[in-house]
């Protein structure tokens, strides 16, 4: 009988799927995310879409944060900066929304990049306000070029096509979403236990010490904001062509730090914690908004309550999660899934 | 040039402001190495709560002067207490999202308690302007610039002469040895987070007193940072002097660059400022260089 979780050798720690019953597991969820459109109704759609693109960016963000400790508080400038570049080729250059979504991610790393070039010399609370401080530099960007941007009346895009097939509606735009979700997710996951993945993580437990043994810090810093802000890029490229339409509105400093928000409460340093705070964070809202429909229903009059009652509930969040489980819900998740895996006999 | 005059002089009154912010700031960072995100909700409640003594109790203004400062140092004591203790020896990152995320339930709760809606404040200093021959200093921003330097003064005496201010400054040096001299350090930290939420409510009842209140004039705060990098985020002449600086380097943007390209230079320019100190000296005028080793 099992007693332990038990690894003969280095490969065997580093799998990704770690037992014949993970395997099952994702099947079975995989199989869940191929059905589900069938079964569920618009507003549902919607939501997964969503979810879709907060994963994408969450996964991103905890690339750069989680691994490589890299604070970045302007991640909503660089889906921002995808959002446009997409919008903008699509509409002036005619490109295809297909071939717009690597170039959206693409402009977004090279704007990450020259945002993580203070990453070389500065550090935690510094970084932190670097990265603030592009946050509003690109906020202004987008409402003040209007000649590319268009200002505050924003760009409407049309909608994906390939051939005849077209793009329209929330069921149609899930696959799409999907597709792109367990690429980003696929590859994330690789990345981690990659060179470039063990490299991020001595970075973030002591730059010094990475530097002395061989980890060329400019390299690995730029690369981690790099493929950062391409996820950032790709969420809000697919994001804002769902939306329709792209205005300033779409990045402001609150959307950062959701991004943040989700990371921490899903847990630092997981791939599979940042899919679990993106759906966490993203679902908390619209069951508020569920429970301000049934206040209405019943005490109508108090629903209004609910409006700051969202901001007070997500802050609380942040707080109570890094004050009683720092590192999220993947934690949770591993305790539940250790206890009944050895379970009666854990030792 | 008489308009340049005029735009430095208003560059100087506003920094004042600035520099009594960032003071609250530092106060914080310096005795707990806490970068507080969550100041300009500070400020915005302070502005609430003296706002409500002035015009639900019609209290005098010093009363709810009094009655602010008191609740500023109460929101101060919470916060360090609940929120701030337990996470001592955490990640940067946790330290800073905990304040953001304070500042999200702040402003929620002052949403819910004063709606969004935006309010004049009640006069509260005579409406004259001072004119001073080559410049006219607006009423607001004049009394503003004036209990600033009040409210500098007297943290700065407090400071440099007091008991708790050298107990305060002793254990910015090093906690260890302050604690090995008798130093409480549990009590300067909480005493650092009561003069910060002072210092942060003066700001805040100064600039509603100015320019009206709403749940969203918190944004002031992240603005500050970029007095507190370019002066140095643990000194406290470098925050007033960045204070000056970088509102006068504002209110000249506004002037100069705003035509150019239509409006809302002022409002970024603090933080492209900001960007180029930390590029190019990221401690500051007068911030400690941090010597690392492995």
């Amino acid at each position: 009988m099992r007693c332990g979780d038990f690894k003969g050798t280095y490969i065997k720690d580093e799998e990704i799927f770690q037992s014949l019953f993970v395997k099952f597991c994702l099947g079975m969820f995989m199989l869940f995310l191929l059905v589900f459109p069938f079964a569920a109704d618009a507003y549902m759609l919607y939501i997964a879409n969503m979810i879709g693109f907060a994963v994408i960016g969450a996964v991103g963000l905890n690339l750069l944060t989680g691994f490589t400790g890299q604070i970045s508080l302007g991640h909503a400038a660089f889906v921002g900066v995808g959002a446009y570049t997409s919008a903008i080729l699509v509409t002036r250059l005619g490109f295809s929304f297909w071939l717009s979504i690597p170039f959206a991610g693409l402009v977004a790393a090279l704007a990450g990049m020259i945002i993580g070039i203070p990453s070389l010399r500065v550090k935690g609370l510094y970084l932190c306000i670097a990265t603030l401080a592009a946050q509003f530099i690109f906020e202004f960007i987008f409402i003040h070029w209007e000649s590319m941007t268009k200002g505050i009346t924003g760009i409407n895009i049309p909608h994906p096509r390939i051939g005849s097939l077209e793009f329209i509606t929330e069921k149609e735009f899930y696959w799409i979403t999907l597709f792109f979700v367990v690429l980003g997710v696929g590859y994330a996951r690789n990345l981690v236990r990659s060179r470039m993945g063990r490299a991020f993580v001595a970075i973030r437990d002591r730059d010094l010490s990475a530097e002395i043994i061989g980890i060329n810090l400019f390299r690995y810093k730029l690369s981690a904001f790099a493929i950062s802000s391409f996820y950032a890029g790709v969420a809000g490229a697919l994001w804002v062509t769902f939306l329709k339409v792209v205005t300033p509105d779409h990045f402001p400093f609150i959307l950062s730090i959701q991004y943040l928000a989700m990371i921490i409460v899903g847990g630092l340093g997981s791939v599979l914690g940042s899919i679990f705070g993106a759906v966490f964070i993203t679902l908390t809202p619209e069951l508020l908004n569920y429970l301000s429909e049934i206040v209405k229903m019943y005490a109508p009059g108090h629903e209004e309550i609910f409006v700051p009652m969202k901001e007070v509930i997500f802050g609380l969040l942040i707080v109570l999660f890094l004050i009683f489980e720092p590192r999220g819900l993947a934690e949770i998740w591993n305790r539940i899934k250790n206890f009944f895996r050895l379970w009666p006999f854990s030792y | 040039m008489d308009i340049l005059l005029q735009i430095i002089v208003t560059g100087l009154a506003t920094g004042g402001l600035y520099g009594l912010i960032a003071l609250g700031f530092v106060l914080i960072y310096k005795a707990t190495s806490v970068l507080n995100l969550a100041m300009g909700e500070f400020m915005t409640l302070g502005a609430f709560v003296c706002f409500t003594a002035l015009t639900q109790i019609k209290a005098p203004f010093y009363l709810a002067l009094i009655l602010t400062l008191a609740s500023a140092v109460v929101l101060g004591i919470i916060v360090e207490r609940l929120i701030l203790r337990p996470l001592i020896g955490e990640p940067v990152i946790s330290v800073i999202m905990v304040t953001i995320g304070l500042g999200v339930i702040l402003k929620g709760v002052m949403y819910m308690i004063w709606t969004p809606s935006f309010r004049n404040f009640p006069q509260i200093f005579p409406p004259e302007p001072l004119n001073l021959n080559f410049a006219v200093v607006p009423s607001g921003l004049w009394w503003g610039f004036v209990f600033a330097i009040i409210g500098t003064i007297i943290f700065l005496l407090i400071f440099k002469f007091s008991r708790t201010g050298v107990a305060m400054r002793a254990t910015a040096n090093d906690q260890q040895a302050a604690l090995s001299m008798g130093i409480s350090v549990r009590w300067v930290f909480a005493l650092a987070w009561c003069f910060g939420a002072m210092a942060s409510v003066i700001g805040g009842i100064v600039i509603g007193n100015i320019s009206g209140i709403s749940v969203y004039m918190g944004d002031i705060g992240l603005k500050v940072l970029a007095v507190i990098i370019l002066g140095g985020l643990d000194s406290i002449g470098g925050a007033i002097l960045g204070g000056f600086i970088i509102a006068i380097l504002e209110n000249l943007t506004g002037l100069y660059i705003d035509p150019l390209i239509g409006g809302g230079a002022k409002d970024v320019a603090p933080f492209l400022i900001l960007v180029l100190i930390i590029m190019i000296r990221p401690y500051g005028l007068f911030g400690k260089e941090i010597i690392e080793r492995v």
